[in-house]
């Protein structure tokens, strides 16, 4: 069993029909009920639901401080590479795109590493561009194995890997991984992953089922809203996170909403675009789904929209975030980040804004125990 | 009421009201929320003591007198939970352990089987063992056969408000345990509080209920009461609960004609 068998299941499923038909009945009976069924969670999605915003917004609150409480779980990215093989026509780190590639040496991880400990931060997550034989697993073990020493939780974006391989990052020290399918809609990944191993749609989208049965404690999903037609991703990063949920009880699973920004991505231009609205009926409909999941809202976002979504459903925050290479240690000479952060606020000033919400910003919630 | 205080790992308690760190909107609540409701332990989890201390760190918001009931929250095996322990100790959180094992992260429910096994080798390093279990009797006797100070039955799952689903189990608990028996997670407010110690808990743990709401201070004050008002009750042994009304002796007492 795969999660391709669902996405098969809703291959030929009429969207815009089923859309078109919702009631307002229907979408006040879908947010009434205790567990919501597939079909309730579309429902929220629709076109229809943002007339109950509100409402969803009022569950989705009350959930959120059920389940994590005045919480928010901070964390800061680095990258440690972006050597990339991959074509995908809307990422910084296109291998076509001609600009400055660095890995950084194990010394420069340590260094990184320190100046962001020194911040406070205790949890990291590392990444690079999928670019085996220039990050190849030995550097990567190494490279955990460095972070571990400097901070309580280390998780990973990396390309996908094989249960073995995410063992070895597990033994590692590596808790937990995020790994975005970019979009479920098949032929959309093929128009806009050009080259390289990321072509291959059903590798990566088992990827997250990998790295559970690999006993990482933590997946992260999500959809780069835009792609193709983002209600519909949204729905099938919210059956993939339940799907997950269901076949690992033992896996925390997270969803990520990556959209993109206006002012990104040089000469491609999504065909579609997510406005605050939707973003928060997206939001709120995946909490009253998954009431459980983790969610995380990076520095995409802009700082105003990142504090009044707190409430929302919320739980993780990156903070202080560089997209290029390293960044922390030294600012290096300019450099083309993978995507444009819009939240340039310190973890301070970040932190700052999360109290004065009435929130608690948490540097550290997890302890390696082997 | 005066020698009604409760035996726990070698400590007097003389309030009932156990309470937990997690959910807060800041630390600060914390002290406040405990000088409101006396509270005497709080459990805190050691996966957020950060003792490098760049920021914050939470244990320096419990103040001395209060017991610090360290957790295992996090662990999915017996080992790992043996492990936190000994590092809560280590830390000098002292020798009050509850044992949180939990392998299905939707329901939260404790692994018994793991706790059972965490339970028989932290008692024997000295431990005051406060496994948190489904409550079930003979798993109850087990732990008390292994050395558990006390067991530590859900309501209901972790931070569901949703109140003594467990009645009748707990119940049964209650009437066999030899230890001290402490409703843990599912009370979402004062009045279940109350019903669990009406029952005869010997004292019930509550975080999300209180942390959560608007006031903790005022909710922390207010399950104070409950679990006193409950308590009370039990000691002065109420009546039994009757469905229908009840006339004085309808079908004997004209034997007293």
């Amino acid at each position: 069993m795969s999660f391709f068998t669902i996405v098969e299941q809703y291959q030929d499923f009429d969207f815009t029909g089923f859309f078109d038909r919702v009631t307002d009945a229907e979408v006040a009976r879908s947010l009434s009920r205790e567990k919501l069924s597939a079909m309730d969670f579309l429902t929220l999605l629709s076109p229809r639901a943002a007339g109950h915003l509100e409402q969803m917004a009022q569950r989705a609150h009350r959930l959120t401080l059920q389940h994590f409480g005045r919480t928010v779980q901070m964390f800061m990215p680095l990258y440690i590479s972006n050597y990339c093989t991959n074509g995908c026509a809307y990422c910084g780190f296109n291998h076509k795109n001609p600009i400055l590639r660095r890995t950084l040496t194990l010394a420069e991880i340590e260094a990184e590493a320190r100046a962001m400990a020194a911040t406070g931060m205790r949890h990291v997550l590392f990444l690079t561009g999928e670019a085996p034989r220039v990050t190849p697993m030995a550097y990567l073990v190494e490279a955990a194995r460095c972070l571990k020493r400097y901070f309580a939780s280390v998780a990973i974006e990396l390309y996908p890997l094989s249960v073995d391989e995410y063992r070895q990052l597990a033994e590692a020290g590596v808790d937990s991984m995020t790994l975005f399918q970019e979009t479920y809609d098949q032929e959309v990944y093929r128009r806009v992953h050009l080259a390289g191993r990321k072509r291959d749609y059903h590798w990566r989208l088992d990827a997250p089922e990998r790295a559970a049965r690999a006993g990482l404690r933590g997946v992260n999903l999500g959809a780069l809203l835009g792609l193709a037609e983002p209600r519909r991703d949204l729905f099938h990063t919210g059956l993939h996170a339940r799907y997950l949920e269901r076949t690992f009880l033992d896996t925390e699973v997270a969803i990520s909403l990556p959209r993109f920004n206006e002012a990104e991505c040089g000469d491609f231009r999504p065909d579609y675009t997510v406005n605050d609205k939707t973003f928060v009926q997206f939001m709120t409909a995946l909490r009253i789904f998954l009431p459980r999941a983790g969610m995380t809202v990076s520095t995409r976002e802009s700082a105003e929209f990142r504090d009044r979504i707190l409430p929302l459903g919320a739980t993780r925050y990156s903070a202080a975030s560089s997209t290029g290479v390293g960044g922390y240690a030294h600012k290096p000479a300019e450099q083309t980040p993978q995507f444009e952060i819009t939240d340039t606020r310190s973890v301070e000033e970040v932190a700052a804004a999360i109290t004065a919400h009435g929130y608690q910003p948490v540097y550290k919630d997890w302890d390696a125990i082997a | 009421m005066h020698n009604d205080a409760l035996l726990l790992g070698g400590r007097t308690f003389t309030n009932r009201l156990f309470t937990g760190t997690g959910k807060f909107g800041a630390n600060a609540q914390i002290p406040k929320m405990l000088a409101a409701s006396g509270s005497q332990m709080i459990t805190v989890a050691l996966r957020r003591v950060d003792a490098s201390a760049g920021t914050e760190n939470i244990l320096e918001f419990i103040p001395p007198g209060v017991t610090l009931l360290p957790n295992t929250s996090g662990a999915r095996t017996a080992e790992q939970a043996v492990r936190i322990a000994r590092i809560a100790r280590e830390a000098g959180c002292g020798d009050f352990i509850k044992i949180e094992v939990i392998t299905d992260m939707q329901y939260l429910m404790p692994d018994n089987w793991e706790t059972l096994r965490a339970t028989e080798i932290l008692a024997k390093e000295g431990f005051v063992v406060l496994p948190y279990v489904l409550p079930d009797l003979p798993l109850a006797r087990r732990l008390e056969d292994a050395g558990a100070a006390a067991v530590m039955p859900l309501g209901a799952p972790i931070g569901s408000n949703r109140g003594l689903e467990t009645r009748p189990l707990i119940q049964m608990l209650i009437e066999h345990c030899r230890v001290p028996v402490v409703v843990d997670a599912g009370i979402g407010r004062p009045s279940q509080a109350a019903a669990a110690m009406e029952m005869g808990a010997d004292a019930v743990l509550v975080n999300t209920a209180i942390a959560t709401a608007r006031d903790p201070e005022a909710m922390g004050r207010a399950f104070d009461l409950a679990v006193r008002a409950g308590r009370a009750a039990y000691l002065a042994e109420m009546a039994e609960q009757s469905v229908t009304a009840r006339a004085s002796s309808p079908l004997t007492g004209f034997l007293d004609d």
